[in-house]
Formats: structure tokens, C-alpha cells, sequence
């Protein structure tokens, strides 16, 4: 499993996409550029959704961590 | 004739300057606080204030702090998040509750019930206390929550939250406390008490009905209450009620400051009052702890009377009382918190509740010092089984 060290986590549990999406890009203008940002979530839809919105943003997708009953996508600020 | 107010557990007057603080968003600041235009963010940062100013009150951090509706929606959201929580990340489906809970707390776990999980009831002492040790011991592997009440609404016991915080956290579980009849009235630290969940509620401490909070500490994993959109980070959305949200936040400013000086003056109105009746009328009994008890609490049985019949005899002195909880007054049924500290049935339909406030006074104590030894009186004369 990859271990990455986000700068900020976003809890988004639960909640079902595209909440998360602009959670996420409310959340990452808190973030300096170079940052990384940790998003918690349990929607399967965040596995294409983040990569979607990274290609359209310029933010860096890193990937996805599945863990039991919840994913950790890692997004750095660019 | 006088009107003496004698029951804040039911809720509380709206102090003046939460009034004040609150009419501007019911008049020129209406905008919704999810708009991005000027209109909406004057709302928004009023909420944003608003949040800041609970989570001081209670030792948290903004972020932490979660509007509803309600102390029952914020306990509803408690049990039921966590549950689906722990389905969610497969982390078992047992539950501990206290017996004498507030029913938004025990319908939501008997809902649960229904639905699969597993719930303990614990017991309490004969003064409302839960013993810590059977907090442990009821523990399983599978147990993701445990909800205790800071304090019970009709008797007033508070109970030993650190030490039940102290179990929670060695075993790693989930530690929810329904804060509603404390915070605004006692200091309530939420690293103190050592919970990581804690319901809230305005109509508490001077602030309007209609809203209330839910503190989730950053970490704990719990779904959403309501589905919708971003508000409240995505866990209970719904537009903001703005003015109530701005009247909470106000009150929780002045409770915050004031709330030392209310308990000083409120303290020996109630013991006044506690040493008056049960000086000047035969076989009452005042339930809930001697000392570990809300400041405005005073909770009695009374023999041969119903309570019902005292509060309406009350009421027609000016003096507003209750027999029982809000909830359980109106339902007729005899209250499941007067049953767990083993009173018989008999004591507990004659309960008798008066819940002081920061503005009552010793003329008002004195006035129904006065009222009320005589209408019990009346009352046991037409009563069958009572004999002198």
C-alpha cells in the first residue's frame, strides 16, 4: 500500500458525489501549491470523479487508497 | 396575578440581545450563505460566527460544530450516523445507553434494534447514576458506541462523564453525550468530559428554539444525517436557519460569560425552595442527587396526589411548573427515568418539577413556598387513600 503524507485531510464520509468534488475544491484553496490533500470518502463515484476534475483543474491526481468501507484520494495543489 | 416561571427544562426565555442580534437576518440580511455573491456571504460569515462562538463555549474547534434543528435531531443524527458508520467500515453493531435517556435517544436506539444492531440499557443508581464499571463491563469487541446523557432532564442527576470518557477512550470507542440540560448552564469542556460527540441545544441557555448543534470531533467517522448538499460540510445539508443560528451563537457568547454569576444566583433560589417544601409539607421527597444536580433543578414526590393535578393548581396561582419531562407530561404515561431510580408507580405519578432560570427570584420561591403547601392540602382531602 502507498503511504503519502497529506498537508490536510477532508472528511467527506458518507456523502455522495459531486458533494465531495466541490468540497474538495472549496478545501484546496486553503492549501499553499505543492500541497497534498487527503480526501476521505465512501462513494465509488470519486474514482473517476477526482481524476475528472484533476484533468480539468491542473491539480496533480496521486491516487486512490481502498480501505475497508472507505477510499483516501490524495489530490497536491498545482 | 403574579406569573411565576418555574420551568426552564422545558425551555427557556430568549434573552433580549439574542432577539436583537437575530432581527437584521430576518429583515435585510436574507441572503442563502451557500450563494457566492455578496448577499450570501453577509450570511454565511454570520453563520461562520456563529460557529465560532459555540465551539468556544464548549472547548472545540469551529470545524467541529454542526447545526440541526433540534437536541433531538442532534441526538438522532449521534446514534444513527454512528451506526451506519460502523456498518459502513464493518466495526460491529452494539450500543450502550443509559435506561433514563432522553427519548430521542432511546426511540433511536430501539429504531436500531429494529433494524439489526444490538443495544445495552444500563441501569442507574436510585439517584440517577451510572456506574462507570458497568459501562466497562457491558464493553464487547463489536461495541462502536456509547451514549450517556450529561445530565437527566427531569431529575437533574449529572452524571460522571470523565470517568465513563476515561473507559471510552482506553477501549477506542465512540463516546456521545446528550449535553442538552448543560451546556449554557454548567461549564461543559468537551476534552474534559472526554467525549467525542455532544448534543446541544439553544432553547438551553436564553437562545431561540428551532436550533441546536451536534459536536463531531475531527476524526470520528459518522454518515451524513441529511443528503443533499454542502451545507454543514456535507452532513446535514439543507439551507442554514440563519437567524436561529445567529440567536444560538449570541446566547452561547453571554452563557460563556455570564455563566458562573447565573449559578451563584440560581444555586440557593433552588435550595430555598428544596428546604422550604420539604419543611413545610408532609411525605414529599426530592429526587435526583443531593449535590451532583443541575443548578435550576429541584424534582419532588409527593404521596396521595397526582402531579398532574398540581400543576394545573399551579397554573391557576401563576405558577409554572411541570410533572415529569415536556415529553412525558402530555402522553400520560409515567416517566421511564422516575421507573429506573425504582420509584413506584404511585411516586412517580405525584412527581413535581421546577426548573429555574437566571431571572426567577427569592419573592417568586417565597410565593410558591406560600401557594403550594395549601393546594396539596385540598388535594390529598379528596383523595381516597390519604389519611393523616
Amino acid at each position: 500500500m502507498v503511504e503519502i503524507e497529506a498537508d490536510a485531510v477532508l472528511d467527506a464520509f458518507g456523502v455522495l458525489c459531486p458533494v465531495p468534488i466541490i468540497m474538495t475544491a472549496k478545501k484546496i484553496k486553503e492549501l499553499e501549491v505543492g500541497q497534498v490533500l487527503e480526501v476521505l470518502s465512501t462513494d465509488p463515484g470519486i474514482r473517476e470523479d477526482m481524476p475528472a476534475w484533476c484533468r480539468q483543474t491542473g491539480h496533480q491526481y496521486l491516487g486512490l487508497v481502498e480501505g475497508e468501507g472507505e477510499y483516501r484520494v490524495y489530490v497536491r495543489k498545482r | 396575578m403574579r406569573s411565576v416561571y418555574f420551568d426552564h427544562a422545558a425551555g427557556t426565555p430568549v434573552h433580549p440581545r439574542v432577539v436583537e442580534a437575530m432581527l437584521p437576518y430576518l429583515r435585510e440580511v436574507f441572503g442563502n450563505p451557500s450563494s457566492t455573491h455578496s448577499f450570501g456571504q453577509a450570511a454565511h460569515q454570520a453563520v461562520d460566527r456563529a460557529r465560532g462562538q459555540v465551539a468556544e463555549l464548549i472547548g472545540a474547534s469551529s470545524e467541529e460544530i454542526y447545526f440541526t434543528a433540534s437536541g433531538s435531531e442532534s441526538n438522532n443524527f449521534a446514534l444513527k450516523g454512528m451506526a451506519l458508520a460502523a456498518q459502513q467500515l464493518g466495526r460491529g453493531k452494539h450500543l450502550i445507553v443509559s435506561q433514563i435517556e432522553h427519548h430521542s435517544v432511546l426511540h433511536s436506539a430501539q429504531f436500531l434494534e429494529r433494524q439489526g444492531y444490538e443495544v445495552t440499557y444500563l441501569p442507574v443508581d436510585r439517584y440517577g447514576l451510572v456506574d462507570p464499571d458497568d459501562v466497562a463491563a457491558a464493553m464487547r469487541d463489536d461495541t462502536f458506541l456509547v451514549s450517556i446523557m450529561h445530565a437527566n432532564n427531569e431529575i437533574g442527576t449529572i452524571e460522571p462523564m470523565a470517568e465513563i470518557g476515561r473507559i471510552t477512550r482506553q477501549r477506542d470507542v465512540v463516546f456521545h453525550s446528550d449535553a442538552v440540560q448543560t451546556v449554557g448552564v454548567v461549564p461543559v469542556d468537551v476534552e474534559e468530559l472526554g467525549v467525542d460527540l455532544l448534543s446541544l441545544a439553544g432553547n438551553m441557555f436564553y437562545g431561540p428554539k428551532g436550533v441546536a448543534a451536534l459536536y463531531i470531533r475531527s476524526g470520528v467517522r459518522i454518515m451524513p444525517f441529511i443528503d443533499g448538499g454542502i451545507q454543514e460540510r456535507g452532513r446535514r445539508a439543507g439551507t442554514e436557519n440563519v437567524p436561529g443560528i445567529v440567536g444560538l451563537g449570541v446566547a452561547a457568547e453571554l452563557a460563556r460569560q455570564e455563566i458562573d454569576e447565573r449559578r451563584r444566583r440560581i444555586v440557593p433560589l433552588r435550595d430555598r425552595l428544596i428546604q422550604g417544601l420539604l419543611g413545610s409539607i408532609e411525605r414529599i421527597y426530592l429526587n435526583g442527587h443531593p449535590t451532583e444536580r443541575l443548578p435550576g433543578n429541584a424534582h419532588f414526590s409527593l404521596e396521595y396526589v397526582e402531579g398532574e393535578a398540581v400543576i394545573v393548581a399551579l397554573d391557576m396561582q401563576g405558577v409554572a411548573a411541570a410533572s415529569g419531562s415536556a415529553c412525558t407530561s402530555l402522553a400520560l404515561k409515567s416517566s421511564h427515568v422516575l421507573e429506573a431510580i425504582g420509584l413506584s408507580q404511585e411516586l412517580a405519578q405525584g412527581s413535581l418539577l421546577f426548573t429555574l432560570g437566571k431571572d426567577n427570584t427569592e419573592e417568586e420561591v417565597d410565593y410558591v413556598l406560600e401557594v403550594l403547601p395549601p393546594i396539596v392540602a385540598r388535594l390529598r382531602q379528596i383523595s381516597p387513600l390519604y389519611s393523616k
